[in-house]
């Protein structure tokens, strides 16, 4: 490997670095604007000037310039100070001098730098310019005097997001950072580019003006707003969540979020249930906690264990789940899902429900087939993935479903089964050395998704999906709780009933609905107990509504599509009288005379570990271990319907209560509702 | 320079002509298929020459016809001032060069003159014919002052011969581009001074002469 002197200290390089990245090597600091890791190097802000041997008598853009052999970098001497002195004064001759009043203030990259390289005074006399701020939708909110054109956003919308919008307008002095006649942002990641901007020029319009970062308690938790398992950290002040930003983790998110992670959290302050309520007549009304479980104790004792049953929610932790799983187990009930929309996996080997190949993985995939999904709408964290390998290696991709726009080139096989046959036919056709399956939860919640399932494992099988060393079978999910509820065996027992079943009229004297708001149950007649975090559509359904934590609120894991089992921490308590909802069921448990063996969330959480050991593996996916999948065994042979296939998700920013609950994202729901229905208005 | 920004009042739809589409194809096929973005610059002075400026839809037009994001095809139309985003006077487009030797040759003269005859910088004139602008120099600092009118080097102005131009585009006439003192192109005015003696043009002075390396003639 190459070596390079950085201040006189050798290292070795990979070849083909630049001279920032080299110098970062050698624990070198190198000040810096446009540059960022994951974009496309632009060159053009100048900070990270160094004096570079050979090479000509001065300052060199290091994030511009590739490493060489023998190569001396110096990054302290008087030349480069007083080169990105300059740099920096350049650039605040127009950065107007309002951190007072900037969001960015206290963690802007501007501030940090002038610290180290600004001066005390200023020598510049003349007017500043003053730039018009833009419209960039709901989410992004501009001060566009503050920018100082480093171009990240435009970089990043046209590379990671995939929605070539913003672009600088005019040059010199007017240069101005803009979308095309200031429409909104077009993509589900547009949070993304406040965090890339160093300064204040972008901020986000939901939290404007609405905290001091360093006043915030920062805690690292985990996203449920889809079942990727986002890292996020939720900041909070007091008892309320502030803000949601993302973490760094290589393998699911990168450093992105997506806009329902991030600004849904205004959601966890609004329709919360905040204390124990018990119909009476027609009205819901507050009662104390020891009332609610006499209510739901007296409905328990007189009904047959066969008719009450439990349904799991998209956002429960692991841990609540494994509560209720026991209690019903211990009440004598086979009624337990935790699929509430009717999906047909959860039997036979636990890579049929994981997203096998991993979000990291599904780089070196040759060839994805998408069946019935829209990544876009149901995992846009994933979506950025395939964007990713799509623009790196030239991915071939192929879609059976809806012909939506993915931010990627695909082709576009057919809508249902019948091309999905034909393409299996012609499997020989295409040839692919790590061919992935991305199976939608849309086609397996359909009635004859076993069916679907079979056609797809043979299919599947033919294309040598699953092979020494490699398996590309995924199950796209969109609920966080899911691979958990399946991995903990969280479906019906022997003569149980599904979800789908529970909510018929008449099927049982019980329900309890553990966070669940995805299922119509507007013919079911049964005495409903309903423990969740929103008046939403189980508590409206409710006779008995505990309040429990929202996911902000709680420690639990969380198992993500990929199977990686992940712990969330609490930010803040929950609302009033709310408790968590393992120690909700653990008090409901006593009430109904099975009680449960743990008094502590540890205990319950060693005991959920010692039946089901895939939960103690924290942070590790199974990827793609050889073949323990047997593709033709998926599903159940059977009539499939010509029905197209269809996604989950048609409104991304309404997928849950949290989401439902959010000003934000209805306002986001009703601009992207609006672009549907006059899609020609963008072109 | 200013801020550059699309006109308030646009037309709501816009089409190529057949004679502008026919070469805006002709640009397209010099670039490779997967590089036609490269002919965005070429097809917007079609446009500009088709309506004499480029209007949002066109613009809009152009990214569709070279799938590019409209977007970048906006950066290019607002980098470059010779883009007009703004409609021009039907007879001319007066770009008179302010840059320092057409100053010092009375260029201010010509602006005045044009504001008295035409209206305010950059607007369109009442009557729609007209329109001016101060522009950069121009490269023709040794004809100063001048104006570029439409397509044309319109040199060695006086207010009175601008004048007499203004009047001749109103008029519908097309007024003579080049020098308008007199002389020929750029020679110096009054007639040369130097390299005057007749012997230099008819070859009696023209010696054979070694040229050092070249190869020996066969």
């Amino acid at each position: 490997m190459p070596k390079a002197k950085v201040n006189g200290v050798e290292v070795e390089f990979e070849p083909g670095m630049t001279v920032l990245q080299v110098a970062e090597l050698a624990g070198e600091e190198i000040p810096r604007f446009c540059y960022h890791e994951r974009l496309s190097i632009a060159g053009n802000c100048r900070m990270c000037l160094v004096e570079v041997k050979p090479g000509p008598p001065k300052p060199q853009a290091s994030c511009a310039l590739p490493a060489a052999d023998n190569q001396e970098i110096f990054t302290n001497t008087p030349m480069v100070k007083k080169a990105r002195e300059g740099v920096l004064e350049f650039l605040l001759i127009n950065h107007p001098l309002d951190c007072p009043i900037c969001d960015q203030g206290g963690e802007c990259d501007l501030q940090d730098e002038t610290i180290g390289y600004g001066r005390d005074d200023t020598r510049y006399q003349e007017n500043k310019r003053a730039v018009e701020e833009k419209y960039m939708g709901p989410l992004v909110k501009t001060v566009m005097t503050r920018c100082i054109q480093c171009t990240r956003c435009v970089r990043y919308v046209a590379e990671i997001a995939g929605v070539p919008e913003i672009g600088m307008i005019s040059r010199g002095e007017d240069a101005e950072i803009t979308t095309y006649l200031e429409q909104a942002i077009h993509s589900e990641m547009t949070g993304n580019v406040v965090d890339l901007c160093p300064v204040g020029a972008l901020t986000h319009k939901p939290w404007a003006f609405n905290y001091r970062p360093w006043e915030l308690k920062k805690t690292e938790t985990i996203d449920v707003m889809d079942a990727v398992g986002a890292n996020i950290r939720v900041d909070a002040r007091g008892s309320e969540v502030m803000r949601v930003l993302p973490r760094t983790n290589e393998a699911i998110n990168e450093e992105w979020i997506d806009d329902k992670t991030r600004y849904a959290c205004d959601g966890l302050m609004r329709q919360r249930l905040d204390k124990p309520y018990v119909r009476k007549g027609k009205q819901l009304v507050e009662a104390t906690w020891a009332e609610a479980f006499a209510a739901i104790a007296a409905k328990v004792k007189k009904a047959a264990p066969d008719r009450i049953g439990v349904i799991a929610g998209d956002l429960q932790d692991a841990e609540s789940m494994k509560a209720a799983l026991d209690l019903f187990t211990a009440l004598g009930s086979p009624n337990i899902d935790c699929r509430q929309d009717g999906m047909v996996l959860g039997s036979g080997p636990r890579e049929s429900w994981l997203f096998n190949t991993t979000i990291e993985g599904l780089e070196q995939a040759d060839a994805v087939m998408l069946i019935g999904t829209n990544p876009r709408l149901e995992a846009p964290l994933v979506n950025a993935r395939l964007r990713k390998a799509w623009l790196a290696s030239g991915v071939r991709i192929g879609v059976v479903g809806e012909q939506a726009d993915l931010n990627y080139g695909y082709h576009y096989v057919g809508a249902g089964i019948a091309s999905l046959q034909q393409m299996f036919d012609g499997h020989d056709k295409i040839a692919a050395q790590k061919p992935a399956f991305i199976v939608g939860s849309g086609v397996l919640r359909r009635p004859d998704g076993a069916a679907i399932l079979n056609a797809i494992g043979a299919g599947a099988a033919k294309f040598g999906v699953v092979k020494d060393g490699w398996n590309g079978f995924n199950v796209l999910h969109t609920a966080a709780s899911r691979v958990g509820g399946l991995d903990m065996g969280f479906v019906p027992g022997k003569g149980g009933l599904t979800a789908t079943d529970m909510a018929r009229k008449g099927a049982l004297d019980v329900l309890f609905l553990l966070g669940a708001d995805e299922i119509d149950l507007s013919a079911s007649d049964a005495f409903t107990v309903y423990l969740g975090t929103h008046g939403d559509a189980g508590a409206h359904k409710a006779d008995v509504i505990l309040p429990g934590a929202a996911y902000t609120e709680k420690a639990g894991l969380y198992v993500n599509m990929e199977g990686r089992p992940q712990l969330a921490n609490r930010a803040v308590f929950p609302k009033g009288h709310a408790r968590e909802d393992w120690a909700i069921l653990r008090a409901l448990s006593e009430s109904l005379g099975a009680k449960l063996p743990y008094d502590s969330l540890n205990a319950l959480r060693a005991k959920l570990i010692a039946d089901h050991p895939t939960f103690g593996q924290v942070g590790y996916a199974p990827g793609s271990k050889p073949a323990a999948l047997d593709l033709v065994k998926l599903g159940a042979p059977g009539k499939v319907s010509d029905e197209p296939f269809k996604s989950p998700v048609t409104d991304f920013y309404q997928t849950n209560p949290i989401a439902r609950a959010s000003v934000t994202m209805a306002e986001c729901s009703a601009l992207a509702a609006s672009l549907r229905s006059k899609p020609a208005a963008a072109e | 320079m200013s801020v550059r920004r699309l006109a308030k009042e646009q037309p709501a739809s816009w089409d190529f002509a057949p004679v502008t589409l026919e070469k805006a194809h002709w640009w397209i096929s010099k670039y490779p298929q997967s590089r036609k973005q490269s002919a965005v610059i070429p097809i917007l002075w079609l446009i500009q020459k088709q309506d004499g400026w480029v209007c949002e839809p066109a613009i809009r037009k152009l990214a569709a016809m070279l799938e590019m994001p409209v977007i970048r095809v906006l950066e290019v139309v607002t980098f470059y001032t010779m883009f007009q985003l703004e409609p021009v006077g039907k007879a001319a487009l007066i770009q008179v060069c302010g840059t320092t030797p057409c100053m010092l040759r009375g260029a201010g003269d010509l602006m005045k003159l044009c504001a008295d005859k035409i209206g305010h910088k950059d607007h369109i004139s009442a009557d729609g014919l007209f329109t001016w602008q101060e522009v950069e120099c121009l490269g023709a600092c040794v004809n100063a002052p001048m104006a570029q009118i439409n397509d044309y080097y319109y040199e060695d102005l006086t207010p009175q011969t601008l004048g007499q131009i203004i009047d001749d585009f109103r008029a519908g006439k097309a007024p003579k581009p080049g020098s308008y003192a007199g002389r020929h192109t750029c020679e110096p005015a009054g007639g040369a001074t130097t390299l005057t003696d007749p012997a230099l043009y008819d070859g009696s002075k023209a010696a054979p002469v070694k040229i050092p390396n070249a190869p020996e003639p066969a």
